[in-house]
């Protein structure tokens, strides 16, 4: 074990022992990284439901509305969305006298704050598509036997339309997962904040950026692997009637 | 602190706008090239090719863009400068934020053209190609007259799609210090002690930009179609 590590540090390019050496570091990163995927995802996807049903049914003016917040935060880099929430709204005294300055005072505030609405933005509409996407036969047949509202929409439509939104959602997360490295320009040590500090520390100028692109690919790779496993379970029936 | 002020600074910012087209446009030519390259390379039939584009593809779509971006930057610049040492060739070249952020980009958002055209490929009706064949076209001519219009027809969806992310992620090469217009409105905020102002502006700059690309795609696309419906 000893030889074959030597010898690996032998050959490398890449300084292996001093990306070892700090792995508290980049531990750190890995743990932040999660944080500012998973809460916003999980917030996005409260914030997506009402938003995609809205867009689905046309309601009457807030649809929209609904369009214009989707096509604004789509449409426009979220490195700049997370700017102007972090230089910009300092600019506004009764910003700093309300009551959401305390979010929007610090880095992770304004990440959390961000991340959230750009994920939102996309889930939105790709929870809008699955919603438009479930057969007409299955609500009209829902209809017949009584069910309607709330209760047509969370046994029939709901179940249905997320199973449809999997293969989309998986590139969500995954794009959510690339996008959280904005908060690495905003002082916040994600993975590649990590990897920097490392570079800056050492004077290097590979290890670092290296170390997080691995890592951001295993997470990349995990995420579809977990996805895969979840379309064999609830698209199952698809694929059968596929075949 | 004044209106004044804030008027100054503008075409400051402004001027930021063309080095985002410029980088998009750029970005651009080379993700077609390596898109059309990479489609080739996935369709041919030597296995070698296949695994090369494979790997391409995977390895830059699991990483994100900044990381890439900087990764090209802060490498390739020691790269470049361990070749100096060794030949003796130059002292110390500085590579250009431009050059490197067109190469970035280019490279990553080759790997999303890749698949766009690979798709619109295979989206081509086998009895196209082999009609052409009946009528005695064949190798470049029969891509050419046949297979071309209909390959770029098949590809204009998923290219506008790529066309739009790849515009806002020149956003991100203002980390690495090219003054963009991100990169120009901070400074000018910092100056001013106005950085909403100017980001908002930015903001709606490309905003603006999507708008204007989504538009511009759709009336192409439609006469793309035209074709289709004859």
């Amino acid at each position: 074990m000893e030889t074959t590590w030597s010898t690996l540090q032998d050959f490398s390019p890449i300084d292996l022992g001093v990306i070892t050496a700090n792995w508290p570091l980049f531990a750190k990163g890995l743990i932040n990284t999660l944080l500012l995927v998973l809460i916003p995802l999980l917030l996005a996807v409260a914030i997506a439901v009402p938003l995609a049903v809205i867009r689905a049914q046309r309601v009457r003016v807030f649809n929209r509305i609904v369009f214009c917040y989707t096509y604004v935060f789509r449409g426009t880099p979220l490195l700049v969305q997370l700017y102007l929430l972090y230089y910009g709204a300092a600019q506004f005294e009764f910003v700093r006298h309300s009551f959401l300055w305390p979010v929007l005072r610090g880095a992770w505030g304004c990440a959390f704050v961000s991340i959230t609405l750009c994920s939102a933005a996309y889930l939105t509409e790709i929870l809008r598509g699955a919603i438009e996407g479930v057969p007409k036969g299955e609500v009209e047949a829902a209809k017949a036997l009584g069910l309607s509202g709330v209760r047509l929409f969370w046994l029939i439509v709901f179940p249905s339309a997320w199973r449809r939104s999997l293969p989309p959602l998986s590139n969500e997360v995954i794009f959510t997962l690339h996008g959280s490295v904005v908060a690495s320009t905003i002082t916040i040590v994600d993975i590649l904040g990590a990897g920097r500090m490392l570079n800056n520390k050492y004077y290097l100028a590979a290890e670092g950026l290296v170390t997080a692109a691995v890592l951001y690919l295993a997470l990349t790779f995990l995420i579809t692997a977990v996805f895969r496993g979840l379309e064999r379970k609830y698209l199952s029936h698809l694929k059968l009637s596929r075949s | 602190m004044t209106v004044a002020d804030t008027a100054d600074y503008l075409p400051f910012v402004l001027r930021g706008i063309y080095v985002t087209i410029a980088l998009s446009v750029c970005s651009l030519l080379v993700a077609t090239a390596l898109g059309l390259l990479g489609a080739w390379a996935k369709l041919s039939k030597f296995s070698a090719a296949r695994g090369m584009a494979e790997t391409y593809t995977t390895l830059v779509r699991g990483v994100p863009d900044l990381v890439l971006m900087l990764l090209l930057y802060y490498g390739g610049q020691a790269i470049v400068n361990r070749i100096g040492d060794a030949t003796g060739l130059w002292e110390r070249a500085e590579l250009d934020p431009f050059t490197v952020a067109v190469a970035a980009i280019g490279v990553i958002f080759g790997s999303y053209m890749t698949e766009t055209f690979r798709g619109a490929y295979l989206s081509i009706p086998r009895g196209q190609s082999e009609g052409g064949k009946a009528l005695g076209l064949s190798g470049w001519l029969l891509f050419r007259l046949v297979l071309w219009p209909q390959l770029m027809r098949n590809a204009m969806p998923s290219f506008t799609n790529n066309w739009l992310s790849l515009m806002k992620t020149t956003a991100l090469a203002s980390v690495m210090g090219l003054e963009n217009i991100v990169n120009k409105a901070t400074a000018a905020g910092r100056a001013t002690h106005q950085p909403f102002t100017f980001i908002a502006i930015v903001l709606i700059i490309y905003l603006c930009l999507t708008v204007a690309s989504d538009v511009g795609l759709r009336v192409l696309a439609r006469r793309l179609r035209v074709a289709e419906t004859i």
